[in-house]
């Protein structure tokens, strides 16, 4: 089995807000990301796939194909949007990174045909990312 | 909790700078520099450690969260980092008197230290020595993790 992995950026702003909680609670748990008017990501994404690679093309798939699946999936619906409005799949979501990456594995799991979707791995920043796989996969080796 | 079938881990990274010498007592002074080469210099040297963590865990529907990162970032430097930035490993830090401070170990000596973390399950540590050097360890040595 071969792993690929294929990145891409996206610009997007969010805030942490549950309605069902107090304002006070609100800012105790989320703190500056409570802030009513948002705030902003650049966002890494990097998705992997599994599979072997078709003996006579020697791809495990055809990048250009990952790259409009990705185009289209979550480009076009997060890149340069506010993801607590604008983004239906988050919609009553609080968007952290860890409901990102939950999205993101839906949105593309059932577009990957050729070779497996392995991991979802979105950085909220250098520092702070999500990983996403799907239960019984293994996370070593990443 | 939200994950439907999905296996999340949330990761962060940390940094920390810190000293070490790497020698072993039970070998002669030619062997260790044999074995350790310039990282065997009596008077050590230092790094600029990455530690990246990862932890795994229900979502939280309320919050959207594995674990609140100002939980986990407090649980972080009172285990690892207050004792281990700006410290020399093999003086200040008791699990290395007997053991040298090879990023190896140091990986099993802070999955020990972090492993305990009640909000979510630690699933794998990953320190980077330096740009071009990084370890990971994912548990299950037994002498490690009993401890």
């Amino acid at each position: 089995m071969v792993l690929l992995t294929r990145k891409i950026e996206f610009s997007a702003s969010h805030l942490y807000h549950n309605p069902n909680l107090s304002a006070e609670e609100n800012r105790r748990i989320f703190g500056k990301c409570n802030n009513p008017h948002g705030h902003g990501h650049n966002y890494t994404l990097e998705v992997m796939v599994a599979g072997e690679p078709n003996p006579v093309t020697g791809m495990v798939l055809d990048l250009k194909e990952l790259k409009e699946i990705l185009e289209r999936e979550v480009m076009r619906r997060m890149d340069h949007r506010h993801l607590n409005y604008e983004v239906p799949e988050l919609a009553g979501q609080i968007p952290t990174c860890e409901n990102i990456a939950r999205v993101i594995w839906n949105l593309l799991e059932p577009r990957i045909t050729q070779g497996k979707l392995h991991r979802v791995r979105l950085y909220e920043s250098p520092d702070l990312f999500a990983d996403c796989y799907r239960n019984g996969a293994s996370g070593a080796g990443n | 909790m939200i994950n439907n079938g999905l296996k999340i881990e949330l990761g962060r990274r940390y940094r920390f700078a810190a000293s070490h010498r790497l020698h072993s007592p039970r070998l002669s002074e030619d062997e260790n520099y044999q074995v350790f080469g310039k990282c065997n210099n009596p008077h050590g040297h230092g790094h600029n450690y990455v530690l990246e963590v990862s932890f795994s865990g229900g979502i939280d529907p309320a919050t959207g969260m594995i674990a609140n990162l100002s939980d986990l970032d407090a649980f972080v430097q009172l285990r690892v980092l207050d004792e281990f930035d700006h410290s020399s490993l093999n003086e200040d830090v008791a699990a290395f008197r007997d053991k040298v401070p090879t990023t190896e170990n140091l990986c099993m000596e802070i999955f020990r230290r972090l492993k305990t973390f009640p909000n979510a399950k630690l699933e794998r540590i990953r320190i980077e020595e330096t740009g071009k050097n990084g370890f990971e360890y994912a548990g299950g040595h037994a002498e490690e993790d009993s401890k």
